[in-house]
């Protein structure tokens, strides 16, 4: 008798100890194989086109070993796992890649991050754009959160099929002179959907909008939503009015296929050719390629985007302080935003280097993209990309952005009038940048 | 023989250590290890449960901006700002109206087919199991295939319904079609579900029951309304509250209904954000609200105690009023 309780008792502390371990066990992600090898985690989203690099990277630094997460995933969900595993403190990768829209939030409070100027980055200036290395610095200037890999230099994609149907030139460099302004792109619009095709002119009116309101911006104040002393202006701003209008104009010619941007229709439409423009910054060439597919290899071409360039997107990469190899994280992300790190990522996924020597560099103004019907776009991104006009974003851009974006989208759905619209659209915005 | 026996001092009996020792341990062993038996869940719902509702409840009580350092006491600002917030109370009454639109038809279709399953049929256990695959279905595929048969364009649905001669929906951007579309998808994955759990308790019904009812000459709809329904009483309580909890919780068929750029908010004007999303909204992108929405967590956490409790109020009602006629034999189920 006394054995069997003994031996019951002995079940139940075991069973208690066993959950009790179970339940705290967490952590110890076996980092250091402890044959003195280091795995360094990258973290990204999209596409940023590393594998050769890491290849590259790893012969030449025998005791490095490079994992990377997040690649294709999407922007909406990558953000906000970033964010939470900065919060606890624990998670995330050694270098880390951040939005442009994301970096303005983080930067108002650095102390996730390694400062690299701590690290000898000072002297990895002159690799960047100007404007892309300042963005990067926090507002005194004293750390610098993150080196820029690619700027998001701005273009028109269009169908020549859908064009030719049309009777519209199909040549890129007619296709530029046809819309060297936006009422001009209007008119073109009106003249594609007076030929019913079958598909409508441009996808999503949140798009266009997107790209002309940092065009505008780019090229007045500098500034959209937020003014540089941090205050909303998207009311009294003129640049956001005017791209609100000539967004109005878009909706109501009836050019838009309102497929709303990165939802399944929106591909389906690349697929089933459903729309014959899009406003394609320099990163969106891969997103085309993968969505419209290899059956429409040849069929899309680039021209000029009306309007005078502008800059949308754009990201940098970081090293948070809960890295446990500061040091080494420091150097890979040096490796990967060097002259040769952006050329590679370019090479294998499209982003535009934000490094003057790589735009300068052969490859890239050399390059061509036989997707795009061999379109230059080397020199049709990086021509832009030398003269762009940044546009400063404030403190909850993202936010502020979501609720002026919603805002067309309603009214492209014919929810809203484009008067009703704007109210909303500063009402809201309004309403999240205080939140 | 016997009175020498008798007449042997009981303490001289046993050597007096082995036996208290012994006897301690078992004694000790039935008082105190069913408590250890039962504490793993206590443990872990102390971990899992009890500390996470406290923590956001101190969270809540914050301005606690995900993104900065200091996080600092405002007290009940948060809820005091959430109560008055009119995208708060949009998302409860989507909430509410998806509730509705989909676990009235679910609990009604799942006690139907019940009904149905409890009969005797060709491989009974195979149609039993049957109906519960699209329960194991990820939730998230089904939310896919869902999205894509509800395109406004290039979806199925819309297109079955030009065949009838029915317009175009746009069931993303049109508030109560976006509900429907949503509970569907609830109503096919959790129909089966519920319907098992009804069977289950069909079957501890006594068969005398029916067949004294047969002998009386009731019909077969009047046997289920009159036997099978007010018998199955505490089951169906039990269900309309799990599903009570789920549906008002529900986060996923209606965040991947909306794919594409803040899917979050569930359509441009918010047409089906329920609060959960309300609540991911402003606790992670975009806002990075930590205070705020453990505010709207806790509302949540009221809002589900209350309908649970009213729609118990409301199922035992239509007991007793509908209440059992045959006989003593209230509550035969056990």
């Amino acid at each position: 008798m006394g054995a069997t309780s003994r031996r019951r008792l002995a079940a139940v502390a075991f069973l208690t100890a066993t959950t009790l371990l179970a339940t705290t066990a967490c952590g110890g992600n076996g980092d250091d194989a402890g044959d003195g090898t280091v795995t360094l985690t990258v973290d990204v989203f999209g596409q940023f086109g590393y594998d050769e690099l890491y290849k590259e990277y790893m012969a030449a630094n025998p005791g490095v070993k490079i994992v990377e997460r997040g690649t294709g995933g999407n922007l909406d969900e990558y953000s906000p796992k970033l964010t939470q595993w900065l919060a606890a403190g624990k998670g995330a990768g050694d270098v880390v890649a951040i939005e442009e829209g994301l970096l303005v939030e983080y930067k108002a409070n650095p102390g996730n991050f390694v400062n690299l100027l701590d690290h000898g980055a000072a002297e990895l200036k002159g690799n960047f754009l100007d404007w892309k290395w300042n963005a990067g610095l926090t507002a005194d200037g004293k750390q610098l959160i993150g080196l820029g890999t690619d700027v998001g230099g701005m273009a028109m994609c269009y169908r020549k099929d859908l064009f030719a149907k049309a009777g519209l030139p199909t040549e890129r460099d007619a296709v530029s002179a046809l819309w060297p302004t936006w009422q001009d792109y209007v008119r073109v619009g009106e003249r594609f959907t007076a030929a019913k095709t079958g598909a409508s002119f441009l996808d999503a009116a949140t798009n266009t909008f997107n790209t002309i309101v940092l065009q505008t911006a780019g090229n007045s104040s500098g500034y959209h939503y937020y003014d540089t002393g941090d205050n909303l202006v998207v009311d009294t701003n003129p640049a956001v009015k005017q791209a609100w209008d000539t967004t109005m104009d878009i909706i109501d010619s009836g050019l838009s296929g309102k497929y709303g941007a990165w939802s399944e229709e929106w591909v389906s439409a690349f697929k089933q050719a459903k729309f014959a423009t899009i406003a394609c910054p320099a990163w969106m060439t891969g997103v085309i390629e993968g969505h419209a597919g290899p059956a429409a290899k040849g069929r899309w071409d680039i021209a000029r985007v009306p309007g005078d360039g502008g800059n949308w997107g754009g990201s940098y990469l970081a090293v948070p302080k809960q890295s446990k190899h500061r040091d080494e994280a420091v150097k890979l992300a040096t490796f990967l935003t060097s002259a040769k790190g952006q050329i590679g990522a370019f090479k294998a996924k499209g982003p535009l280097p934000s490094s003057p020597q790589a735009l300068d560099d052969p490859a890239i103004a050399g390059a061509t993209n036989a997707y795009f019907s061999d379109a230059p776009v080397g020199q049709i991104f990086a021509a832009g990309a030398r003269s762009l006009k940044p546009v400063y974003m404030g403190p909850k851009n993202q936010a502020v952005r979501t609720e002026v974006e919603n805002a067309v989208r309603t009214v492209e759905l014919g929810q809203r009038s484009p008067e009703q619209g704007w109210t909303d659209a500063v009402t809201n915005a309004k309403k999240a940048a205080a939140k | 023989m016997s009175v020498q026996l008798d007449a042997r001092p009981p303490v001289a009996a046993a050597p007096p250590v082995r036996p208290t020792r012994s006897y301690r341990l078992s004694r000790f062993d039935a008082r105190w290890s069913p408590y250890l038996y039962i504490a793993p869940f206590f443990l872990l719902f102390a971990v899992f449960g009890a500390y996470p509702l406290a923590y956001t409840l101190w969270v809540s009580l914050h301005e606690w901006d995900l993104l900065g350092t200091e996080p600092t006491f405002v007290g009940a600002e948060n809820y005091t700002r959430l109560l008055a917030d009119p995208d708060f109370w949009h998302a409860v009454v989507n909430t509410l109206g998806i509730f509705v639109i989909s676990t009235v038809p679910q609990l009604l279709a799942a006690l139907w087919l019940a009904n149905l399953l409890n009969r005797q049929l060709r491989a009974r256990t195979g149609w039993r199991m049957a109906v519960l695959v699209p329960n194991v279905t990820s939730t998230a595929a089904v939310a896919i295939v869902f999205g894509v048969l509800f395109g406004r364009e290039f979806g199925m649905v819309n297109w079955l319904l030009d065949l009838v001669g029915v317009d175009a929906i746009d069931w993303k951007a049109n508030r109560v079609a976006s509900w429907v579309a949503i509970s569907t998808m609830v109503d096919w994955r959790w129909t089966g579900y519920n319907a098992l759990i009804f069977l289950a308790a069909m079957q501890a019904i006594p068969r005398d029951l029916y067949e004294s009812a047969a002998i009386d000459g009731a019909s077969r709809a009047r046997q289920f309304w009159s036997i099978t329904v007010p018998l199955l009483r505490p089951t169906i309580i039990f269900a309309v509250i799990i599903s009570t909890i789920g549906g008002l919780q529900l986060f996923t068929e209606p965040r991947l209904f909306h794919a594409g750029t803040n899917a979050i908010r569930g359509g441009p004007s918010r047409e089906s954000q329920t609060v959960t999303m309300y609540m991911f909204e402003n606790a992670f992108a975009p806002y990075y609200n930590f205070g705020y929405g453990s505010a709207v967590a806790w509302l949540l956490f009221a809002l589900i105690a209350v309908v649970a409790v009213v729609n118990v109020l409301i199922i035992r009602r239509l007991g007793t009023d509908a209440g059992p006629r045959t006989g003593g034999r209230k509550g035969g189920r056990g």
